[in-house]
């Protein structure tokens, strides 16, 4: 089953390089910013788009809550110096923490979309400060399994991650020299201490990940994909989050009453006019 | 009827209630719209939903059909593995006949060639209830389905459809989408001397609205039941008295030129293949 989640590394760069130059520089721009969290989602992102727009049209903006662990910054500042990239540290607790403290009941993921919904806020007004996109960082396994926060950060003016699994962004960021510290550690959102990803998730992204090519890109169904030897109580899971999170990957939905309503009759490529 | 979209067993409970309403009433046959047991919009689902002849599902309502005939839509998966919009008529426990839609949308809002393959014939075919024909939605935009199912003998023509409503603007007092319906059923009910049974679904999907209106209508024309937006069961007696006197009333059928023209779309075909 790994075969069909090997990738070409120096053909899926060059192209996730030339998407990034090309949806960049034809809408008139020549910066982009880009959240970094220490993570290798978006120290793949950033590596790509520094070697897309050049180092000196690249800004990170590291956003830590006081909980977040100390690492992950270290983490974003050893790889926006090995880039080269302007970095800029925003502290957000000071934001967040008078909204947390008039809501002390709030759930961890309250608290995570509220942190994740400040952190677009912040990146998205040093875009405007520096005429810049958004560079975005949500891989294909987050997008399928709606493991992101809609309007957080899975908001970006431009995806390059978009269409490759998370075992893929690991094999990648190996491949264009993301940092060991990096590469080696779990993936974890840091919304609090202790949290990884595959813990809260309940499934390991190997796992997932096998499956996902199979019922995505291969269409198998769930009687082949169980006769490929995966648990159907796994994929049935599996195909609910995909088929629950459907609104997140959508636009909101807009009533039909026209006989042309936009996204629906009303079509045009994104790149119209540009 | 308004079925859930992708939702097989959900509609095939809904269809069971109906059935049991028709039977109630001592209906002899009930007419679902178009994709009454998968619902409309279905893009990719289409793969996911579509059926076998054999499946278990339709099996429930061919056991139904010995008590009362059914017309059922549903997407069918050919032994040659293409996916069709079918509309099944059910009656004495058997199949009787399959009709596939010719003419898929693929303009405006609908994309239904993309996913779809379309069906290669419009027959009529012989029932307990005398010679019938279905012809789906879109089929009947094109008047030349309706001439070929009158030529065969069809003396009920049934028009399930699933059509949106759409065109609010200007005076009209009713959707634009929904005249064009009135319009044509009641034209070709005249025109082609049978009764026409349009059944179209109610209820919304991905923001359009689907607006019912189903209706009866005798050979002359003129409207015998009429179920408004929402879900309902009408009825109407197609007797043969009715279709005999419309028929010496207005013996458009008899005088209908079967060889005049055959020979002319012969040639018109010459011509256009040179």
């Amino acid at each position: 089953m790994d075969r069909w989640l090997t990738l070409d590394h120096e053909l899926a760069a060059q192209m996730l390089i030339g998407f990034v130059r090309n949806q960049v520089g034809k809408v008139g721009f020549e910066r982009a910013v880009i959240a970094l969290s220490g993570g290798i989602d978006s120290a793949l992102s950033a590596v790509l788009t520094a070697r897309a727009l050049g180092p000196e049209n690249v800004t990170a903006v590291m956003m830590p809550y006081r909980e977040s662990n100390p690492d992950s910054l270290s983490h974003a500042r050893l790889l926006a110096e090995g880039l080269g990239i302007d970095s800029r540290v925003i502290e957000i607790t000071d934001l967040v923490e008078p909204y947390f403290s008039r809501n002390p009941a709030m759930s961890n993921l309250r608290r995570g979309n509220v942190m994740a919904r400040t952190r677009m806020t912040l990146v998205y007004d040093m875009s405007a400060r520096n005429d810049a996109l958004v560079i975005g960082t949500s891989n294909k396994t987050e997008l399928l399994l709606g493991y992101g926060t809609l309007h957080g950060d899975m908001a970006s003016a431009v995806n390059p991650l978009g269409d490759i699994y998370k075992t893929q962004v690991f094999m990648l960021a190996a491949a264009v020299g993301v940092p060991d510290p990096i590469l080696q550690k779990p993936p974890s959102a840091d919304l609090w201490e202790g949290q990884t990803d595959e813990e809260e998730l309940g499934l390991t992204y190997r796992d997932v990940d096998r499956l996902l090519v199979l019922l995505v890109d291969r269409r198998f169904n769930l009687q082949e994909a169980a006769a490929a030897g995966v648990d159907r109580n796994y994929i049935a899971q599996i195909l609910g989050k995909v088929r629950t999170n459907q609104f997140k990957r959508r636009p909101p939905v807009i009533a039909k009453l026209s006989d042309r309503t936009i996204e629906r009759e009303f079509r045009y490529p994104r790149d119209w006019g540009v | 009827m308004n079925p859930a979209l992708g939702d097989l067993d959900r509609n095939l409970g809904l269809h069971l209630e109906w059935v049991e309403r028709a039977r109630r009433d001592r209906c002899d046959l009930v007419v679902f719209p178009e994709l009454s047991l998968t619902g409309y919009v279905l893009e990719d689902l289409a793969y996911g939903v579509g059926m076998r002849l054999d499946d278990p599902r339709l099996a429930v309502l061919i056991e139904q059909s010995k008590s009362i005939s059914i017309i059922v839509g549903f997407v069918e998966h050919t032994p040659d593995h293409q996916y069709r919009i079918a509309s099944a008529y059910l009656e004495d426990g058997e199949i009787r006949y399959v009709h596939h839609k010719v003419y898929l949308v693929t303009y405006g809002l609908f994309d239904e060639g993309r996913y779809l393959a379309a069906g290669e014939r419009v027959r009529a075919f012989d029932t307990k209830f005398g010679r019938q024909a279905i012809l789906i939605c879109e089929d009947l935009w094109h008047p030349s389905a309706l001439v070929i199912a009158a030529a065969d003998g069809a003396d009920v023509i049934h028009a399930p459809a699933a059509s949106p409503g759409r065109g609010i603007s200007g005076a009209a007092e009713v959707l634009g989408s929904a005249r064009t319906w009135h319009d044509l059923t009641r034209v070709y009910s005249q025109m082609l001397v049978n009764f026409t049974v349009f059944a179209n679904r109610t209820g919304y999907e991905d923001g359009i609205n689907f607006y019912g209106a189903s209706r009866i209508l005798g050979p002359d024309g003129q409207v015998l039941a009429d179920a408004g937006g929402d879900p309902a069961l009408i009825s109407a007696d197609l007797s043969d008295g009715a279709l005999r006197r419309a028929r010496i009333a207005s013996p458009l059928r008899r005088d209908e030129k079967l060889n005049v023209t055959l020979n002319e779309l012969a040639r018109i075909r010459q011509v256009r293949i040179r």
